[in-house]
């Protein structure tokens, strides 16, 4: 059901087969007690650490995206708080970054004025996402803030009302009608447009954004717990020629941290970039 | 599919990844509330300015680069001016020079023929005056001479001052009109 639905989403192959692979490793490969432990699902809900069953309870994961957050806010403390014309080396690399979103996304989709408008939302979208899928591959929190759907569902909502707010802005009375009926189309194809339109625009894009960014994070990881438990499993509870499984399971480990490293950044990415498309969408006169 | 997947797989408690939950949403929200006035109020107006600040040193650099330009223009300027100048005056004082020493030549020319026309004319007069005491010195001389000469022919003493001086004056007459006589000839 779930992949079906992905595929209606015109989610990539790739996530798909990523997906699909993800609902395999959730099959525990044995259930018996000194034998192999695969990763489960309930790495995502560890217990609560502090106000269990309020609504500000603190688990394992909050704390991790609390430290993401901490390290977000003292980079780019650091990195603006003397802002020289002529930078040093870590206020190059802040302004770079910071410069990939003002001029890479914004300025490039929005154009200068609107660009300017919504950078705030769009840095903080990217840094947010960024900063918190780090901190999947950072030893010792092994696990990204966005893996839950929280982030990924909030950092939705607010890309979703920040372009609907963007549209009634634009042109109050026109943003429903332009995105609903298309100009330039006989009114009988209304019929099947405006649904589709409708089903597209306000519901498929802030469930995708969601979907897409929580299930690359969890197969991430699980597949990262995948090979590091084998490793442990070959070398140390079995040993001997198994040695060399584990040896080659690390090695994909490895191999996957990179790769973890890669998603992280693209993950970001493609969620601000999905988010100022849809505001320039918005504030686009015609459709 | 999925959901069957996860009851086979986790019996007894199950947690649906897609159902967040409750503390989930809040920390998520604060954390992004956290970061947006962070970037909002803090990082991004301090980008801005610093990237302002910079724009701003770009161009100050270009209008001082242009000022030191335009002055260096003017100082060109001035000095060829100030050498056209120059040359004009060194021109000017060489034509005065020039003048000067012309009329300097001038005066001293008309000064020396001045001189000269001075000397040349107190020459003719001493000339003169001694040509005259010449003479009269010659015609006393000569008249005594020509007494004694006469009173040794004649013998006789002129004594008579009249009639001597009378024979004498008729005499120098005489020899002026041959004098004359012989100079008008030899004009």
């Amino acid at each position: 059901m779930f992949v079906d639905a992905r595929a209606q989403l015109h989610a990539p192959k790739q996530e798909i087969a990523l997906l699909a692979n993800a609902v395999n490793l959730l099959v525990p490969i044995s259930t018996d007690d000194g034998e192999f432990h695969g990763p489960s699902i309930e790495e995502f809900f560890p217990g609560a650490l502090l106000f269990e069953g309020t609504a500000f309870e603190i688990n394992r994961i909050m704390l991790v995206r609390f430290v993401a957050v901490a390290a977000l806010l003292l980079v780019f403390w650091l990195g603006t708080r003397s802002m020289r014309i002529v930078p040093g080396r870590f206020q190059s690399i802040v302004e770079m970054g910071l410069d990939f979103i003002r001029v890479g996304v914004a300025d490039d989709l929005l154009g200068k004025k609107d660009g300017k408008r919504f950078l705030p939302i769009l840095t903080s979208i990217f840094f947010m996402v960024l900063f918190m899928n780090i901190t999947g591959i950072i030893p010792g929190l092994n696990i990204a803030g966005t893996s839950v759907i929280g982030v990924p569902l909030v950092l939705a909502i607010v890309s979703y009302v920040t372009f609907i707010y963007a549209g009634i802005k634009q042109s109050p009375k026109n943003f429903f009608k332009n995105s609903l009926f298309p100009s330039g189309v006989p009114w009988p194809v209304y019929i099947i447009v405006t649904p589709i339109e409708l089903i597209s625009t306000f519901v498929i894009r802030p469930v995708t954004l969601t979907l897409r960014l929580m299930m690359n994070m969890i197969v991430g990881h699980l597949l990262l717990v995948l090979f590091f438990a084998a490793t442990q499993f070959f070398i140390f509870t079995l040993g001997g020629w198994y040695t060399l499984l584990g040896v080659g399971t690390l090695a994909f480990g490895f191999v996957f941290t990179l790769f973890e490293i890669l998603v992280a950044v693209l993950q970001a990415y493609v969620f601000t970039l999905l988010t100022a498309v849809y505001i320039q969408l918005a504030v686009a006169e015609e459709h | 599919m999925l959901h069957a997947v996860l009851r086979a797989a986790t019996e007894g408690e199950t947690h649906n990844p897609v159902l967040p939950a409750t503390y989930d949403i809040v920390w998520s929200a604060v954390c992004f509330a956290i970061i947006l006035v962070f970037f909002w109020l803090y990082a991004l107006p301090r980008m801005q300015k610093l990237l302002d600040e910079r724009a701003e040193a770009i161009e100050g650099n270009i209008a001082k680069a242009d000022e030191a330009q335009r002055k260096a223009e003017a100082a060109l300027e001035e000095y060829t001016a100030q050498l056209a100048d120059a040359r004009a005056e060194a021109g000017k004082i060489r034509e005065t020079a020039r003048e000067d020493g012309k009329k300097i030549v001038a005066e001293a020319k008309e000064q020396a023929s001045t001189e000269a026309a001075r000397i040349n004319a107190s020459a003719q007069a001493q000339i003169e005056a001694e040509r005259q005491t010449a003479l009269v010195s010659l015609r006393s001389e000569v008249g005594t001479i020509a007494i004694d000469l006469a009173s040794g022919v004649v013998g006789e003493s002129l004594s008579d001052d009249a009639k001597a001086k009378a024979v004498v004056d008729r005499f120098l007459a005489d020899l002026e009109a041959s004098e004359q006589a012989a100079a008008g000839g030899k004009k």
